[in-house]
This record gives C-alpha cells, structure tokens and sequence, in this order.
C-alpha cells in the first residue's frame, strides 16, 4: 500500500511570528519545523506500514527548497521519501493554488491513501484536505480519531461536535487525522542518521503539469489587503498563588460586576 | 450581492450559527440559504431573513457528509448566479465549503469575525497569529467563499416566512462513496452549556474523574454550568454533552473559568467568545495565560475549593 502524508513546513511556534507589512506575508525566514498536527498524520501513516507491510510511506510537500530540512523529520521518524514542490512562483499560494499543486503530485503517485493533519499552526486554516480531495475526486473523511484500514476500505471514528461517527471508504482515499489519533513516535538517532541517505526530490511546476499562473499570488483567489491592531482585550493579568489567589479571583469577579 | 447561506442542521433545527450567518448575510444585502438532508423541507421556515431557502431533500443526503453538500452547493450557486457563499464554521462545514472552493476554483477566506462591504466590494476580517492580528482579506474573483467563526452574529428575531425552492439533487459518483456507518448521537443531560452566562472547565490538570467534584462545585457556587476539554472527556472522565471546543460546543459566556486546562487551539476555538477567562493552572508556559483575563498560577486543587467556598459566603452574605 502507498500511503501519503501531505505536510507542511511552519515558522516555529513560540517564536515571534509576524507577518510582514509589506509581502503581507507570514516572515518564514526564521527556524522552521514539521507542523505539529502534520507530525500525527505520519505517525498514523507509519503505524499502517507497520501493521500492513509491504507499503510505502511518501511525504508530499510545498515550500521553499529550505523545507526540505523540515520533511527530514519525517523520513527520520520512518517515511520512505519525501518530495516536495519547489518553485518561487509558489510563494503566496493560497488555499486554491496550493490544494492544486498537491493534487497535481499527488496524482502522479497514486497513492492508496492520502494523509493530513489536523490544521496548519500558521494559517489556522483546517481545511486543505477537503480541497485536495475534490481536485483527485477522491472519498474524504475528516477529523479521525481512529483510523484501521483493511480489505481495500478505510475505517474511521471521526470526531464532531455531537460525538463520534463511524464512516467508512473505499480507497483510494483521503483521511484527515485528528491530533487524539496517537502519539508520534520520536525519531531515533538510527533514523535521523539514516533520513539524509532516503530519497528527497524536489519538484518543479512544469514536473507536475501546472505553470505559474497555477499557484502563488497569481494563482490564488484570496488576498490580504491590510493589517491592523486587534481590539484591545483589555489587560491580562497574571497571579501567582501564594495563599491569596482565591480572594484575589473573587475581588476580580466582584470588580468586573461577575458576582 | 446575491449570497448564498449554508443553513446546516441538527436534530430537526437549523444551526443558531448558520442562522446568525444568515441574518448577517441579509443585512449586507439579499440572502437566500440552501438546507440539505432528509426530509428537511420543514426547517425552511426557521430561516429568518432569507428571501429564499433552497431545499434539497432526498435519502442521499441523509448522513452529514459533506462531499454530497459539495454537489448540492455547486448547482444552486451555478443556477443562482449566486457571488458569495457564507458558511458558519463547523466540523462539516469547513469541509463542505473548502470543497466547494475547490469544485469552482473560487477563494475561501475563513475563521471570519467580520465582513462588511467596501464599496460594494466585500471585505473579510480574521484575527491571525494567536489572535495578535486583524487581517482584512478579500477575494479575486467569483464566487467568494468564507467560514465565519462560530458564534460570531446573533439570528435575526423576526422576519417573515421565505420562499422555498426545491434542488434536484445529482450527485458526482465519488462524493457518495464515503458512508456512514453509524452517526454520532448526542447524550443530551441537563440545559445546554451554550446558553449558561458562567462557564466553568475541567481539563487534564484535575488529575483525575474525580475532582471533577471541584468544578461541580464551584460551578455551583457561581451558578454556571460544566463544561470539558477533549483530552479529559477521550479519557471518560465526563461526558461528550460537556464537551467544548472544535469538536465540541462553542461557548461564549460572561464568564469562563478553565481549571488545569493548557488553553490547545482546539479548545481555545470552543471559548475564546467568552467575555471573561480566568484560567487556573499550576504551569506558568500554559498557553491558556496568553488570552485569559485573570491567569493564576497555582495549585487548582487549593484554589477552586477556596474560590468556591468565598463565592458562596459573598452571595450568602450578601
């Protein structure tokens, strides 16, 4: 079985992010790491090898060449290979322009399965996965808290407001992971030597049949037009308790009219 | 602006953040919603505000899935000449709409606070970077499509009974491969958390099932209803009902106060409406104290009973 895991590469979290007044773009020049929610998905895809044998594990990107240090993880983790699409027309892509080009990749592959994480922590966006799987015409489930797949179908728990459904379809597929779903393994020092030596492709847009009216600003539907201070929140204030926290939320509630 | 409403329901109502959508949605201009299911042609009377409230009913489209939804979309705003599409966020809806995106090539602006027109020209607001950002986004093109956070508008309160349209309903061969084998049904015990003034939550930094007692009681004390996190209601500790976050109830009460909750974006999504957060947990890092009004880093365990016993004095007392 070939099982896919789309990830992407964030600015690091905890760091201060900013977006750029000018590009109105997230600053992405700082560290990047593997996105968090994006690491489930391959533990999730790791765990079916584990359990299916014979499968591969391919992680599919789009970023700048630098992400490659980032999909790193994830063949240190036990993905076979990684490829990522690589060209600065790209930069800008919005959710149009980049659910396009992972679609044109992923096609080429054709994968059994098709994995995503949960969202993205720089867009927030939780929506990619439904956006790729119209483009490959594929069944979608989303938000899986359980995962098993067998006799050519995928099982999912999946998670919504009202409790857990059992949906199930017929692969190829696209499954978007919830974070409950595991626990990533960390990669062992074997698999971080290892990861240089397993095969990493970058790809270029005429590679995947799209040129640059496909993707980036000029491909994209959506645009930023400004930036500005959010409203105020009001101050936050911050306690530590030394025997008199309680009294002090209760002077607080008592001073905002709570009580 | 012709502008199609995503009205989606549940357990035989239409959803109070679609409807508050839709008021919005008729109030930027003319606003017609669309509802898909199984006999659903009833719910059409509950959306105030729309002109016209396109139904499409058939057995199909009897499990919330959303790639069907995609299809039914798709038709009505090609035959509508609709140029805005407007969805409420939700599990489903972020599918169904980012679908649509896709289906038409169209732009997808979501987790909107706001949306107002320019100009005639319509312009989004979303907060950004851990809510540290406005950013005002617009669309090339048409249609535009956008998710707006829930619980960000009020349903109208009155308006008369809007025209109703059936769809017929085709669907592509692959949106209907994913089935379901068995719907999620909700327990439903006690009032809703949505409609409680004062929240208060439980997470992880109980420790344990029971000190779920301690938010019982404080919540008691304060007249509030209980709410849970994710990770603790996965772990059995309380039920789904309490459940409040991106796969729980989104609340927005006076008062929400969290209990060794971390503050992870998926809860985070469920109670960032609240007018006051006090957050209460003994890990200073706890990305809970970046958007809380009062953060108190301490022991929840000392200070929740602490805190419960001096509400009921002040009330008692006067």
């Amino acid at each position: 079985m070939k099982i896919a895991v789309c990830v992407k590469e964030v600015p690091e979290a905890g760091a201060a992010r900013r977006i750029d007044p000018e590009t109105k773009r997230l600053d992405r020049s700082g560290e990047g790491v593997l996105n968090g929610f994006d690491v489930n998905a391959v533990e999730e895809a790791l765990r079916l090898k584990e359990s299916q044998g014979e499968s591969e594990v391919v992680i599919v990107s789009l970023g700048p060449q630098g992400a490659l240090d980032s999909l790193r993880k994830a063949l240190a983790m036990g993905a076979d290979r990684a490829l990522l699409i690589s060209d600065e027309a790209a930069v800008g892509s919005d959710l149009v322009a980049t659910s396009r080009a992972l679609a044109a990749a992923l096609e080429r592959e054709s994968p059994d399965l098709i994995l995503f994480g949960q969202q993205s922590s720089d867009s927030d966006g939780a929506v990619l996965w439904a956006a790729v799987a119209e483009r490959l015409r594929l069944p979608l489930v989303s938000q899986a808290a359980e995962l098993t797949v067998g006799d050519g179908k995928a099982t999912v728990k999946r998670q919504t407001e009202f409790g857990y459904d059992r949906i199930e379809a017929p692969l190829p597929a696209v499954v978007a992971v919830s974070d409950a779903i595991n626990e990533p393994r960390y990669p062992s020092l074997k698999g971080i030597m290892g990861a240089k030596s397993r095969p990493q492709a970058l790809l270029a847009l005429d590679e995947i049949g799209l040129s640059a009216d496909h993707v980036g600003e000029a491909g994209s539907k959506t645009e930023v037009l400004a930036l500005n201070d959010p409203p105020a929140r009001g101050e936050s204030r911050r306690i530590e308790d030394d025997g008199t926290a309680a009294q002090q939320i209760l002077d607080f509630l008592v001073e905002k009219k709570l009580i | 602006m012709p502008t199609l409403v995503f009205l989606e329901h549940h357990g035989g109502e239409l959803q109070k953040g679609a409807l508050g959508v839709l008021a919005k949605a008729a109030s930027l201009g003319e606003a017609d919603g669309v509802i898909a299911g199984t006999g659903v042609g009833a719910l059409a009377v509950q959306a105030r505000g729309a002109r016209k409230v396109w139904v499409a009913d058939d057995a199909s489209l009897e499990a919330p899935l959303p790639q069907p939804r995609v299809d039914v979309l798709a038709k009505v705003v090609a035959e509508g000449a609709y140029d805005t599409v407007l969805f409420a966020a939700s599990v489903l809806a972020a599918d169904v709409a980012a679908g649509l995106a896709a289906r038409l090539d169209a732009g997808l602006n979501w987790d909107l606070v706001d949306l107002e027109l320019r100009d005639g020209t319509l312009v989004g607001t979303r907060p950004a970077l851990g809510d540290s950002v406005n950013v005002e986004v617009g669309w090339k093109g048409d249609p535009k499509i956008a998710l707006i956070r829930s619980g960000t508008f009020e349903p109208a309160t009155e308006g008369g009974e809007p025209e109703v349209g059936n769809v017929e309903v085709a669907l592509e061969d692959f949106s209907t491969k994913a089935k379901m084998l068995e719907q999620a049904h909700e327990e439903r015990s006690g009032p809703s958390i949505e409609d409680a003034d004062v929240v208060v939550a439980g997470g992880r930094g109980l420790g344990g099932p029971e000190n779920f007692a301690l938010v019982e009681d404080l919540a008691k004390a304060l007249g509030g209803a209980v709410a849970a996190t994710r990770a603790v209601v996965d772990a059995g500790w309380y039920p789904y009902s309490a459940q409040v976050g991106q796969t729980g109830r989104t609340v927005s009460p006076k008062l929400y106060v969290a209990c060794g909750i971390s503050g992870a974006i998926q809860h985070k999504v469920g109670m960032q409406g609240a007018n006051v957060i006090v957050a209460i947990n003994k890990d200073a890092n706890a990305p809970i104290f970046e958007f809380s009004d009062l953060g108190v880093v301490g022991d929840l365990h000392q200070v929740v009973p602490k805190l419960a016993e001096l509400v009921r004095a002040r009330k008692g007392g006067g």
